[in-house]
């Protein structure tokens, strides 16, 4: 996918005059947010959880290759085949490569942000290929040709009356008189036509939440149940994943599971949780006859040995995002690439650079919600300010800014000039601005005052106040 | 060196810069509390800026040189107190990690960094004061703002101290722990976006339906303050510790004299 993250601002006006997009996006606070709160409450030891989450991850991206190659042994003893892709383009490759082997047409697929990183579908289709998502938010967003705004809930940026006229649009072979009020018949006929997709699929994509070293296994975190039917009908299953998934045992695993739904959806857990260890044994009632592992590197080995290393810890939960003012306001397409919110402000730029994606890190208030609702506490406005300090030294930032910024910081340094120069400059401003109390417009803060005033200053400064006050003047 | 509460504790008050600038009469409200606190007040001349600007635009120079100058200004003073949440985190949560890679000044920062507070968790936490002598007749309600909430745990100390205040009814609005949208350059840098994301807080603000909205952070209190004026609302604004000093002599924020 080619990113859009230059072009942030812009993206971000559109988004924030799109009335239908606000209207999906104002359902976040009492659906996800809320649930989120109401499963933390309901479990004390919630907070305790999330520091032994971020232990055990922290622990095996610690030894991250050691528990790779333990997972891989066991993998491949299960039956598995894994391919390592230390590139998006190797990824697509080697999935392309086995999807031809397997002399496949049709291609399903469960939900996966890597795939999305590696913009895996239309590589497959540019080759004659059907691709079908089969999780009905990323269906949703595939028929309408966008990319979801969203990694849990892909589809958040359309309301219920987009999808009626998106699937009255898309799916003509069914009578046009037909009822499609509520959302259960909306899934209903999404249901029905990709019925029909699994069992035509000869290859099963799905991606995996986690990689269990010492089984081998992979794991898919699902509600619909389409993961399941994607990588069970199938000749051939792929999993599409990265390398920053494993943790070492199924008690490790499970510990973050328990903090995953909660943080994602409220749920306790989610409905579907499948565990996968290579292809169908003989005696198994189904199953694929192969199982093929892809797991992707680009750029996370080179995360692990910087200072961005936390970043590898997250789940994918989307709870950042969710808590987000930023993300709230504009939805996740304004971020230009495939991971939005907070998450995204911080793996963006780690994976495609600074100076593509620095907006994104930039584009903070720095409100901190996101590293209070992180599962694995992952710090994500200090690795924002990473990022901003990578963009300064590169000499990203505009001229004028930096310039403001440098005579500001020469004065700041100086503070017998700085308290004076600020005297005069404020009883300048504090002048021109008593009579009103505020400015409607400033000409160094347009962009201040084009939507709310600047209060005007007292005039005085505390610091020349208090010196007349410590010399016995009235105040 | 935090001493008994009888002992009468020297406290630096970090003035920060927009009080400084805009709305001095935040200062003199904060030197009224600690002395009621009894605490002797110091106002350094040395003190600019916490660095913020330059922390967050990721000019890491400036901004550990800024640090080192505030440390140095606030040398040999029991407790250093900021009538801000941003500006006490940044002095408390950041300067350490700034100087963390100076080995001269690392133990400093931390030392420093114990040394510091916000004013009104410092009056409640620290000095132990539950009530203040000061009244106000009306509904008034309270932003939490980002940086005390989340990196100082402020959050009941205002809440206490406005419950003493007579005639005061505190009224909460929805989401009081959202961010206003301020951010310091945010505000500027990504105007719209922060237009959306006050909107919709002055549109709760409004909803409480107060006389008054107090925070504890003159940069939320500016943006809130101008985008309800903006918008047309009649809702005084002020910093909590105009309130909590019964210094209500200047007009709100925003409001011609």
């Amino acid at each position: 996918m080619k990113p859009t993250t230059t072009e942030f601002k812009a993206n971000a006006r559109v988004a924030l005059d799109d009335a239908q997009l606000q209207r999906a996006l104002a359902g976040l606070p009492g659906g996800l947010v809320a649930q989120r709160t109401a499963a933390r409450a309901r479990l004390p030891e919630f907070e305790a959880l999330r520091d032994v989450g971020r232990d055990i991850r922290d622990h095996a991206l610690a030894h991250l290759d050691l528990y790779l190659e333990e997972w891989e042994r066991n993998a491949t003893a299960a039956g598995a085949t894994v391919h390592w892709a230390e590139t998006a383009a190797d990824a697509r490759d080697a999935i392309l490569a086995i999807c031809q082997r397997a002399g496949a047409r049709t291609v399903t697929k469960g939900k996966s942000m890597v795939s999305e990183e590696i913009a895996l579908n239309g590589h497959l289709e540019a080759q004659g290929l059907e691709v079908v998502e089969t999780d009905l938010g990323e269906y949703l967003v595939q028929i309408r040709g966008e990319v979801p705004s969203h990694i849990i809930a892909p589809a958040i940026h359309l309301t219920q009356d987009q999808v009626e006229a998106d699937f009255r649009k898309r799916h003509t072979h069914l009578p046009k008189d037909r009822v499609l009020i509520e959302a259960a018949t909306l899934v209903g006929e999404a249901r029905e036509i990709l019925r029909e997709k699994f069992l035509a699929a000869d290859v099963g994509i799905t991606g995996a939440n986690f990689l269990i070293a010492e089984t081998g296994s992979t794991i898919i975190v699902t509600n619909e149940g389409n993961g399941d039917l994607t990588q069970s009908l199938a000749k051939v299953h792929i999993v599409i994943t990265s390398i920053d998934r494993v943790v070492p045992t199924l008690e490790d695993v499970s510990s973050i599971l328990r903090l995953l739904a909660r943080s994602a959806t409220g749920q306790e857990f989610s409905t579907y949780t499948t565990f996968s260890t290579g292809p169908r044994r003989s005696g198994d009632p189904d199953g694929p006859q192969a199982c093929h592992i892809v797991v992707l590197d680009n750029g996370r080995s080179e995360l692990l040995g910087s200072e961005l290393r936390e970043v590898l810890r997250c789940i994918r939960c989307g709870a950042c995002m969710n808590h987000c003012p930023v993300y709230t306001a504009i939805g996740g397409h304004a971020y230009g690439w495939v991971y939005p919110g907070p998450i995204g402000a911080v793996l963006t730029p780690s994976l495609i650079g600074v100076k593509q994606a620095g907006h994104l890190p930039s584009a903070s208030t720095f409100c901190g919600r996101c590293e209070q609702v992180c599962p694995m506490k992952i710090p994500l406005p200090k690795l924002m300010r990473h990022h901003r300090e990578t963009e300064f030294d590169q000499g990203g930032l505009s001229w004028s800014y930096r310039k403001g910024l440098a005579l500001w910081g020469w004065l700041a340094l100086r503070p017998r000039l700085y308290h004076l120069a600020s005297r005069f400059g404020i009883a300048a401003l504090g002048a021109a601005g008593r009579r009103r109390g505020s400015f409607r417009r400033l000409p160094f803060a347009t962009g201040w005052t084009r939507h709310r005033e600047f209060p005007a200053p007292q005039g005085r400064t505390f610091q020349q106040l208090w010196a007349e006050h410590r010399a016995g003047l009235p105040r | 060196m935090s001493g008994p509460l009888s002992a009468r504790p020297r406290v630096g008050l970090f003035v920060t810069c927009l009080v400084d600038l805009m709305r001095p009469s935040i200062g003199f409200a904060a030197v009224k509390l600690l002395e009621q606190a009894g605490c002797e007040v110091i106002v350094p001349a040395g003190q600019t800026c916490c660095g913020q600007p330059a922390y967050n635009s990721g000019d890491r120079a400036t901004a550990a040189a800024l640090a080192r100058q505030t440390i140095l200004a606030f040398e040999g003073l029991d407790y250093v107190v900021a009538p801000s949440g941003s500006c006490a985190g940044t002095l408390k949560a950041h300067y350490p990690a700034l100087l963390s890679d100076d080995a001269a000044w690392a133990g400093r920062a931390r030392a420093f960094a114990e040394r510091v507070h916000e004013l009104v968790s410092f009056l409640v936490d620290v000095r132990k004061m539950s009530r203040v002598e000061a009244a106000f007749r009306g509904r008034v309600t309270y932003h939490d703002s980002c940086s005390g909430l989340r990196e100082l745990g402020i959050k009941q100390q205002p809440r206490t101290l406005l419950a003493s205040v007579a005639g005061l009814e505190l009224v909460e609005m929805a989401e009081s722990e959202i961010c206003c949208g301020f951010g310091g350059t945010f505000a500027i840098k990504y105007s719209d976006i922060s237009n959306a994301i006050v909107e919709k807080k002055t549109a709760n603000v409004a909803n409480a339906e107060p006389q008054m909205l107090l925070a504890g952070d003159l940069g939320c209190l500016m943006n809130l303050a101008g985008k309800l004026k903006r918008e047309g609302r009649a809702i005084a604004v002020r910093h909590v510790a105009e309130v909590l000093a019964g210094e209500l002599a200047e007009p709100p924020i925003a409001v011609a004299n």
